[in-house]
């Protein structure tokens, strides 16, 4: 199974994509993101391959240029039949590199999922969204399946900011008649949550940590 | 948002309709967000075919009385380094925002804060200066993008933002403020005379070195009044403190882990976070240089405000300093040993 993460930059693909492969016990997770050059896949590279997870990203990650060449690993892993979880760079530019693999993927069962958080500015409402996840299938040369409701704040998000999200995420699902796969937040949010949304829930451990909040 | 984009949506509710950049790691986002945005409220965005070209557009933009921003990183503000002398030497109001990354040369692309002297003494040639904001968090990069532009038009002088790559690339909630400012017309702009008046005329070039001289004594003086009135920082106990730490920028939120650390293991630690790089906080620093045991300078640099706090202090106390290059980060638990060091 293949199972890709696209959306907005900012909206939390990366944190989901990392939570994701832990709790699918992935055989690999790709680290596609030519667009960020900072808070990355690889920021939990030890954490990811103390669960066995191998991490593949590109060879100047968290180097000090920007060179956002792809190691050629990603084409045996996408062929290797194993779990794969591919975390893509933001927006329709992020998702061209998604492109060069397509023809890996259209054939194979896969799951492109297009993360949708509400309270970034440029992907608030219903037209915006789906302008840019259409965008991201052009580019990528691949269909959306599912979507994923990751709305937040950071570290002010409550509950509301995810039921608030959902309203969104049903009217992007009812308009494009793409399914909805579950709601994204912290692990405390989400307990908040059980019962209240109509979606599966999906608790999230936050792995992209800035120095200050790790603690002294 | 991300703090790039914050600075682009801001300056835009900031009534700046014009923006000329040049993209360059980690600031990208500014020029991406402007691109998708300028269109949409008729403003104009121009992706200028160097950093030099970007910045004399900021030039004429200004120079027609229009609020107007450029932004880059490191290597690209050294190329703007000469446009924003002119810029200074025309007595013209700009927003320039400087998201910084390792040097000198192309450096890297990870977080740095060692433009300090670039933005503080002068980037570019003669005698000026420029209002230097050194936000730390994404809503007071907000909160300074509304403030440069209200001290650019104030004063007519370039003012620079100051962030490090890693404020640049972080997301944090933020709130806009409810109204824009208004912007008063410029009767000193190049927008045309409609036959009513003298044409006004820009310019940095002086024949009569008389000339030169009362226009610069002048300036001088407004410089003055900027250090005297709008000076920013921000400081948590320092009154019974034995020592105290000075940063700036994001590198200021990781001294505060160790700071909080530090006060929790009963040792006086106080902070001085400088807002405004110059005008530089001195009088609060001389201050606590008489109390304080010692004062302590944290950098993502090898030490450049360091000289200043040092110059601040008078030699009343002893000034320390820590610092992590190349786009390392300085970890908490490594101030925190460095505080140790000093009690």
């Amino acid at each position: 199974m293949i199972t890709i993460i696209t959306g907005h930059f900012g909206s939390g693909k990366t944190e989901f994509a990392i939570n994701l492969a832990l709790a699918q016990k992935a055989d690999y997770i790709i680290d596609l993101d030519i667009v960020n050059p900072f808070f990355r896949t690889k920021d939990a590279a030890e954490k990811l391959e103390s669960h066995g997870i191998k991490l593949i990203s590109p060879e100047f990650a968290n180097t000090n240029i920007d060179m956002p060449t792809l190691p050629s690993k990603i084409h045996s892993a996408l062929q290797s039949g194993g779990n794969v979880v591919i975390d893509v760079g933001g927006d329709d530019s992020g998702a061209v590199a998604l492109g060069q693999f397509s023809n890996y993927i259209k054939d194979k069962p896969y799951e492109m999922i297009f993360v949708i958080n509400k309270f970034r500015p440029l992907t608030s409402n219903a037209e915006d969204v789906i302008s840019l996840l259409r965008s991201v299938e052009e580019a990528s040369r691949l269909k959306v399946t599912h979507l994923v409701n990751t709305s937040n704040t950071k570290n002010e998000t409550t509950s509301k900011h995810l039921t608030d999200g959902q309203l969104l995420v049903d009217q992007v699902s009812k308009i494009t008649e793409i399914p909805v796969k579950c709601a994204a937040g912290r692990g405390d949010i989400i307990k908040k949550l059980e019962g209240k949304l109509s979606v599966p829930l999906f608790p999230l451990a936050l792995h992209l940590i800035l120095p200050w909040e790790r603690g002294v | 948002m991300k703090g790039n984009e914050a600075i682009a949506e801001a300056a835009i509710r900031a009534n700046c309709k014009h923006f000329f950049g040049y993209p360059i790691t980690p600031q990208t986002e500014i020029s991406a967000y402007m691109a998708k945005r300028m269109p949409r409220i008729g403003g104009v965005f121009l992706q200028a075919e160097s950093e030099v070209a970007a910045i004399n557009m900021v030039y004429g933009a200004a120079g027609a009385g229009v609020r107007v921003m450029t932004s880059s990183s490191s290597p690209g503000i050294s190329l703007k380094a000469e446009g924003i002398s002119y810029i200074a030497g025309a007595d013209l109001p700009c927003v320039i925002v400087n998201i910084v990354r390792g040097g000198p040369g192309l450096g890297g692309i990870q977080p740095a804060q060692s433009d300090y002297f670039q933005a503080v003494k002068g980037a570019g040639h003669g005698d000026y200066k420029m209002i230097v904001l050194a936000p730390s968090s994404v809503q007071e990069v907000v909160d300074c993008t509304f403030d440069a532009f209200d001290l650019a038009d104030k004063y007519r002088v370039p003012v620079m933002i100051l962030g490090d790559g890693m404020l640049g690339q972080m997301m944090e909630p933020v709130v806009f403020p409810e109204k824009s400012p208004k912007c008063e017309q410029k009767d000193w702009a190049t927008c045309g005379t409609k036959n009513k008046r003298k044409p006004n005329i820009i310019n940095s070039l002086y024949i009569e070195p008389q000339d030169l001289e009362r226009l610069i004594i002048a300036r001088q003086q407004r410089y003055n009044a900027i250090a005297e009135k709008e000076v920013r920082f921000e400081k948590e106990n320092i009154e019974d403190a034995d020592i105290v730490l000075v940063a700036y920028g994001t590198t200021a939120r990781i001294v505060k882990a160790a700071y909080e650390k530090a006060r929790k293991n009963g040792i006086k630690a106080g902070i001085i976070r400088p807002i405004t790089l110059w005008p530089f906080p001195e009088k609060i620093i001389a201050e606590t240089a008489q109390r304080a045991k010692a004062i302590v300078c944290v950098e993502m640099s090898m030490g450049q405000m360091v000289e200043d706090v040092r110059l601040a202090t008078g030699g009343a106390c002893p000034v320390g300093f820590y610092g992590r290059a190349g786009g390392m980060v300085p970890e908490p638990e490594a101030i925190y040993d460095v505080i140790r060091r000093y009690v």
